[in-house]
């Protein structure tokens, strides 16, 4: 008797033990779409903040692209296996935002576990992508970068360019594209992300709808409206140039990058996180410079919106998990943590503390152009067509897009053909996403 | 070759064989039956991604995907890569195959060297293709270049399409050439001594004899590559062209895969899958009626 009563404690004692040790450290799943540098930079930071304390220990974990890491947290939400944070690239948002009962909002998590969290320290071009239209932070930004217009100044001296001439407009541009044509530069001008550049935040930028419904923040009912008179001078602009030879299409990502860093092509517009990859490989004279606008259109420059990443808490964690979420993102979000990936990466410092701490670095005279896409988006406060684009369908909808403009630079359609045609298939997207989501 | 005995082997009673095809017919339900059924019941609905809704739409589904141009069309680009697909690979195997069946000396390294490509992975194989054509750093580009060709993929439709063909068939095209050697080296000598004392060239030797005695093995792999070219070509696609440029490498696998995974748009991607069954019954049955009557055993 003596001995089953003892054995019995022994058990008892060690069931305790053991529970004890699973208490000490809360598991924290983090799934993102980071690899090399940038994988080993979250790494890091997860290393750090585990290092920090001694209550939640979080994983982080690749699971491949940004659509395949919305298709794995998508598959898992359904086996019920989801993580408790998930990466979604900006255009996964409206589908993140529709799946109400998948996601627990950011400021909810906040609020619930208490902690100190102010969603007006965040950049308001940043903060605007992610908030609901009650001013309601859904996800946290990550990693947010602007498109800027890249200068290969080596490229412009040979044509015969000053290197510091100015490029402010796209009538500007257009000028020195007939230049370099001129001096024989097979290569004048070369774009990444075409859609993304030059729909949507030339409609921002230009102060004019992409979409109804304020671009999609208002509703589901939305409807594209890109197919107005500033995109079509735009894009047949561009036709012309593509045409004349002045314009080279590399490809639907970022496929013209190789090309700029080449230094076959004289001008870029691309991303502001396009500089770690520039200034590591160029081997000529570069310059950022901000992305052009239309002189005549009176509300230009207005700010240009962003692309990227923010991360979602997905619902039906234990409520002690939560709390490990909120003090894993406060922990991103501080100025130390946001200033070192602003500087690492060419990625926004999404807080103005970053920004501000950056700056006390000395890092934007060191680097001279850095700072040039945080006072792009900074310019002005975003209106309701300038806070960003938010669609269902969105990744599907941006292939459309890229459909209809390839057939621009291969002149099979007029701008406004391909942008009409663009604007009644991606409606018919826009109308099944509204029912799926009922 | 007609009019041969009949062999058969019968097994008594009916629970042994019942018994012994039924881990075989298991894995089908499992795996075939079952995922397939579901895609039928899905195809009615309209889900939203995380499973937390379903609309029920009848067959709004296919409505949808019959009225849409892009669908249509899609057939038609499927058509094409399929065919393409299967003659050059079929082609190419064939022609190799007769000039391996001659060979006496060698012939098992260069048939070796021949099997290789089929061990390449489709999305690898893609990706070398891509390289090679890549439109700023690609060998085959240069050269083109060289000779006055503009080579771009990127924005010319022709040019996807043949790209993703030759890269679909380049390592079926080792597949294929097994299956050839085999049959070439199955027909009797004798049959196609004979027809070259009675005078008969090698092409006509190759055209009233050979072919005709090959057709098991031809028709054989007509079904299995046309099956190849519908399934198993999305790594190819996906890595060289994702079905651009404007849709004109886009088949109906990509297609079910885009609408389904990039556009989260599940109760279309099941409703092309139910319709893309549909095609691969019909194509496999319309095979076996008509084909397979010129076929001679």
């Amino acid at each position: 008797m003596t001995l089953r009563i003892s054995t019995l404690a022994l058990a008892a004692a060690t069931a305790a033990a053991s529970a004890q040790t699973a208490n000490a450290a809360t598991e924290i799943e983090f799934w993102h779409a980071f690899t090399g540098r940038l994988g080993e930079l979250v790494d890091q930071q997860v290393a750090d903040f585990n290092a920090s304390q001694d209550e939640y220990e979080v994983t982080a974990t690749h699971k491949g692209n940004y659509s395949e890491t919305l298709n794995a947290g998508i598959a898992a939400f359904r086996a019920g296996e989801q993580p408790d944070i998930l990466m979604v690239f900006e255009v996964g948002t409206a589908t993140m935002m529709a799946a109400k009962g998948a996601i627990k909002p950011v400021y909810e998590v906040m609020a619930d576990a208490g902690a100190d969290f102010d969603p007006d320290s965040y950049i308001s071009a940043v903060k605007g992508y992610y908030t609901d239209t009650d001013g309601n932070m859904l996800s946290l930004p990550f990693n947010s970068s602007t498109p800027v217009l890249w200068v290969n100044t080596t490229a412009l001296e040979e044509a015969g360019i000053a290197a510091d001439v100015d490029l402010t407009t796209w009538e500007q541009v257009g000028e020195v594209l007939d230049q370099l044509a001129e001096a024989g530069h097979s290569c004048p001008l070369t774009t990444a992300w075409q859609s993304w550049i030059h729909l949507e935040n030339l409609s921002a930028y230009h102060d004019v709808p992409f979409a109804t419904e304020d671009n999609g923040f208002a509703g589901f009912g939305t409807e594209l409206e890109m197919n107005g008179p500033v995109q079509v001078k735009h894009i047949e602009t561009m036709g012309q140039w593509a045409e004349d030879g002045k314009f080279v299409y590399a490809g639907r990502r970022n496929e013209g990058g190789a090309n700029f860093r080449a230094g076959e092509c004289a001008l870029f517009t691309e991303s502001s996180a396009g500089y770690a990859g520039i200034a590591s490989e160029a081997e000529f004279d570069f310059d950022v410079r901000p992305l052009p606008y239309w002189s005549d259109v009176e509300a230009a420059p207005q700010n240009t919106i962003i692309g990227g990443a923010s991360l979602w808490v997905m619902a039906g964690q234990p409520d002690e998990e939560y709390a490990g979420v909120a003090s894993f993102l406060n922990y991103l979000s501080s100025p130390e943590v946001q200033a070192q990936w602003h500087q690492d990466t060419g990625y926004l410092p999404i807080t103005e503390a970053a920004a501000e701490l950056t700056r006390e670095q000395g890092f934007y005279e060191e680097n001279p152009g850095t700072d040039i896409a945080v006072e792009q988006m900074t310019a002005n406060e975003p209106t309701a067509n300038s806070k960003g684009v938010r669609l269902g369908s969105y990744d599907q909808i941006r292939t459309i897009i890229d459909e209809e403009l390839e057939a621009v630079w291969t002149g099979d359609k007029t701008a406004q053909d391909a942008l009409d045609s663009a604007k009644t298939r991606g409606d018919q997207l826009l109308r099944r996403f509204e029912q799926s989501s009922r | 070759m007609k009019g041969h005995m009949e062999k058969r082997v019968i097994f008594k009673g009916k629970w042994l064989p019942l018994l012994l095809i039924l881990p075989q017919l298991a894995v089908t339900a499992v795996f075939f039956f079952y995922p397939a059924g579901e895609a039928i019941w899905q195809s009615l609905f309209i889900p939203d991604p995380f499973g937390l809704s379903m609309q029920y739409v009848g067959l709004g589904n296919f409505e949808y995907l019959l009225n849409d141009p892009y669908y249509r069309a899609s057939f038609v680009t499927t058509a094409v890569f399929s065919v393409l697909v299967t003659l050059v690979s079929m082609g190419v195997a064939l022609f190799l195959a007769v000039l391996a069946d001659r060979l006496i000396k060698g012939s098992g390294t260069y048939r070796t060297l021949l099997i290789w490509p089929y061990a390449v992975a489709p999305a690898v194989a893609g990706v070398l293709w891509m390289f090679m054509f890549n439109t700023r750093v690609g060998v085959i580009t240069w050269y083109l270049g060289q000779l006055g060709y503009d080579w771009n993929h990127v924005l010319n439709g022709t040019e996807a399409m043949g790209l993703v063909v030759i890269a679909s068939a380049w390592g079926r095209i080792s597949y294929n050439f097994l299956f050839f050697l085999a049959g070439l080296q199955s027909i009797p000598r004798s049959v196609i001594e004979a027809a070259a004392i009675d005078g008969a060239g090698f092409w006509t030797r190759f055209r009233t004899i050979v072919f005709p005695l090959l057709s098991p093995t031809t028709f054989f792999l007509m079904v299995v590559n046309i099956v190849y070219a519908f399934f198993e070509t999305f790594g190819v696609i996906h890595t060289i062209t994702a079905g651009g440029p404007q849709q004109s490498t886009t088949i109906l696998v990509y297609k079910v895969y885009a609408d389904g995974f990039v556009g989260q748009d599940l109760g279309s991607s099941a409703a092309q899958s139910v319709v893309l069954l549909v095609v691969v019954g019909l194509l496999t049955v319309a095979q076996f009626k008509f084909i397979e009557r010129k076929v001679h055993y």
